[in-house]
């Protein structure tokens, strides 16, 4: 059974200014443990499609299973149930709370699963663990790089071990090299068995994708798969052989 | 999350913006303070007005001798003394009801002791006029019936009186003068405090009341047995208004009026006064309540209008907290229970201040204080209650946002 099975998905906005249809009948599945990217042009409806799979909205068309449970069915209540048990969301903008810590964002979860205290803490110290930064738990938001915030709001994403972890752009606001280190995590997870599916219009990130899911216009244009580049080995290569700066260059050949 | 927790983060998001929630708690704490400032302010006026009347005793009317028709002008009350103490023996006797009938003459005089003199308000008068007041001596007695219908020179003060005239000295059995005729104190009253009016009650001489009238104002007995006041009391509060009207009907028939003369005195129902004097005080104390529980809706509608901004300015953060498994009735719970800690905490503030202003009120007024347990805990429950009601709005405003156009929002 597919972990995610989308029948004829659509999503229909109807406005004064008429209709605009920003998903179109979409048919897809989904292998649990599979990394997929999701791209195409902008307003293609990436992000519909993702806010539908991931439950924080209804299809005006179509059927949607999640791990075998028929969406369509459950209550305002139940779909937060879902999203609470059995996915992670990660954010182009980290969407951390300012004003609490890092392990504080991460138990944000758990707080709603209604885990106690005691067990908040360690699981989310373990999460911040496996994203990297342990020693960074009691840092605020404000006090973390761009970087390091995305890799709290995965940590945040994991801590209740999700079946799907849905992140839509999670680069775009990050460097290649910061890019690269949260590809080489997702890698890392999605081999742990953690299925991941992400948006991006970066054909680099792309490449680090199983599969290749693309848009057009709402609909479903091209699923390909492909073997993926490994993030590890690009960081190894890049941290064996630093950058030459030009200058650095010019100034050499200016000498004497 | 357990209450305990969601109010620890409820008071992380307030310390968040402190100075606005300083601002915003400002108009709970006037409000709460006001409200026990004014309820103390109220109750205390009206304690004070209730132990006054108590200090004169209940069921009790006054007549006044007056009112007299001279050749055309109308004179007003005490122009004329038309009562007489026998007019009193008769009311004590035929009308239904009196308890006691004390006639009574008032003057000022000047009271002499070794030395010391001191300037009174001597009341010549009889038993009744104890029996009527529910006044009794601290120390010594009463008149004796004989010493009253003799006309002894007996006098029972005032505590005010003993103070100034005696000092530390044990005055019973001590002689004074009044006008030089040498008085021997037999009693001295128990205190009695302030009338209503502001006048030290204690500040009195008690001497029988054919001795005032012949050796302190000099009438004679023989010919003139008139008296300014006398004081009815009667045995329940239901008996006051027909005993009033039967006691008109006795006076004017003893004075021998003519059906188209105007009666010759005055008669007052003090517990009418009294009553009135009560209700004008509780009305003040409501109207007081009302003019605070109004700055107390004030203080709530700007909890209200914060709670609101909050929510704007929060969206992403409800996005967010629906993404990761919140349910609409969590976010609510925020909310609300973050207003209702904003308006706690404003209640607890107010009620120091409230409970501050009203005893130094009570202080400087010289009341009772009367800021009572009661009071506090309604305070804390009506500024909680406050938060619940106006803060519900706005959670509920947060509650029910689309998490995707929350997360969009920014
Ligand atoms: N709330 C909305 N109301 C009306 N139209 C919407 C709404 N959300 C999305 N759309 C429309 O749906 C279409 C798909 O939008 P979507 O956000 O899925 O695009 P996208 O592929 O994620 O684009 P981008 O790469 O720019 O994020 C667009 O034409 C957009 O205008
Ligand atoms: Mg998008």
């Amino acid at each position: 059974m597919p972990l995610i099975e989308a029948r004829e998905l659509s999503r229909v906005y109807d406005l004064d200014s008429g209709r605009v249809t920003a998903l179109d009948r979409v048919s897809l599945d989904i292998e649990a443990g599979d990394l997929v990217a999701v791209m195409g042009p902008s307003g293609s409806g990436k992000s519909t499609f993702m806010n539908l799979i991931g439950c924080l909205d209804r299809p005006t068309g179509g059927h949607y299973r999640l791990d075998g449970v028929a969406v369509e069915t459950l209550s305002s209540d139940g779909l937060a149930e879902l999203r609470n048990r059995k996915l992670g969301f990660v954010f182009q903008q980290f969407n951390l709370l300012p004003r609490v810590d890092a392990c504080a964002n991460v138990e944000l979860p758990m707080v709603y699963a209604g885990a106690d205290r005691k067990a908040r803490r360690e699981r989310a110290l373990a999460a911040l663990g496996r994203v990297g930064l342990a020693e960074r738990a009691h840092h605020r938001p404000m006090q973390l790089s761009g970087g390091q915030q995305q890799r709290v709001a995965i940590a945040r994403a994991l801590v209740n071990e999700p079946r799907l972890l849905l992140a839509d752009e999670p680069t775009g606001a990050l460097d290649s090299r910061t890019a690269l280190e949260i590809l080489a995590l997702f890698q890392d997870l999605n081999r742990e068995g953690v299925t991941v599916v992400l948006v991006t219009h970066d054909a680099e990130v792309a490449r680090h994708a199983r599969r290749v899911i693309r848009f057009r216009d709402g609909h479903l244009l091209s699923d390909q798969r492909q073997q993926p580049a490994d993030a590890r080995a690009a960081l190894a290569a890049l941290d064996a052989a630093p950058p030459v700066y030009p200058e650095t260059e010019i100034h050499a050949e200016a000498l004497p | 999350m357990s209450i305990f927790e969601a109010i620890r983060s409820a008071l992380t998001a307030i310390g968040a913006n402190a100075l606005r929630s300083a601002l915003t708690m400002l108009g709970i704490i006037i409000g709460v303070a006001a409200v026990i400032a004014m309820v103390a302010i109220g109750s205390g006026a009206r304690e004070r007005v209730t132990s006054q009347i108590k200090s004169l005793g209940a069921n009790l009317a006054i007549i006044q001798s007056g009112n007299v028709t001279q050749g055309g002008a109308r004179l007003g009350a005490g122009a004329s003394s038309t009562l007489t103490d026998e007019d009193a023996g008769a009311i004590l006797k035929e009308v239904e009801d009196v308890v006691a009938a004390a006639p009574a003459i008032f003057t000022r005089a000047q009271a002499v002791y070794a030395g010391t003199n001191w300037s009174t308000q001597i009341t010549a008068t009889d038993l009744d006029f104890f029996a009527a007041r529910e006044w009794d001596v601290a120390e010594g007695r009463l008149f004796e019936p004989e010493e009253l219908r003799k006309g002894e020179i007996v006098a029972i003060i005032g505590q005010t009186v003993a103070k100034n005239l005696f000092g530390e000295q044990n005055p019973l059995d001590q002689q004074f003068r009044i006008r030089n005729v040498p008085f021997k104190v037999i009693g001295v009253m128990a205190p009695k405090g302030q009338s209503a009016l502001g006048q030290d009650q204690d500040d009195v001489i008690f001497v029988p009341l054919d001795t005032g009238r012949r050796r302190i104002i000099g009438r004679n007995y023989a010919r003139d047995r008139s008296v300014q006041t006398i004081m009815v009391k009667f045995a329940n509060e239901g008996a006051i208004a027909p005993g009033i009207e039967q006691t008109g009907a006795l006076l004017r028939q003893r004075h021998r009026l003519m059906a188209d003369q105007d009666d010759d005195f005055i008669v007052r129902n003090l517990t009418e006064i009294a009553n009135t004097a009560t209700q004008a005080a509780t009305t003040l104390s409501w109207l007081l309540a009302a003019v605070a529980g109004v700055s107390l809706l004030v203080g709530g509608i700007g909890i209200m209008n914060i709670m609101l901004v909050s929510v704007t300015e929060r969206t992403r953060e409800i996005g967010l907290r629906l993404a990761v498994g919140a349910r609409q009735r969590d976010i609510l719970a925020q909310f609300l229970i973050e207003a209702t800690t904003l308006a706690t905490i404003g209640g607890a503030v107010g009620i120091a201040l409230g409970v501050g202003s009203a005893l130094t009120i009570a202080n400087i007024a010289g009341w009772p204080s009367v800021v009572s347990i009661e009071t506090i805990l309604v305070a804390v429950g009506v500024s909680g209650m406050i938060g619940v009601f106006f803060g519900f709005y706005p959670a509920r405003q947060a509650a029910r946002l689309d998490p995707i156009e929350a997360l969009r929002r920014e």
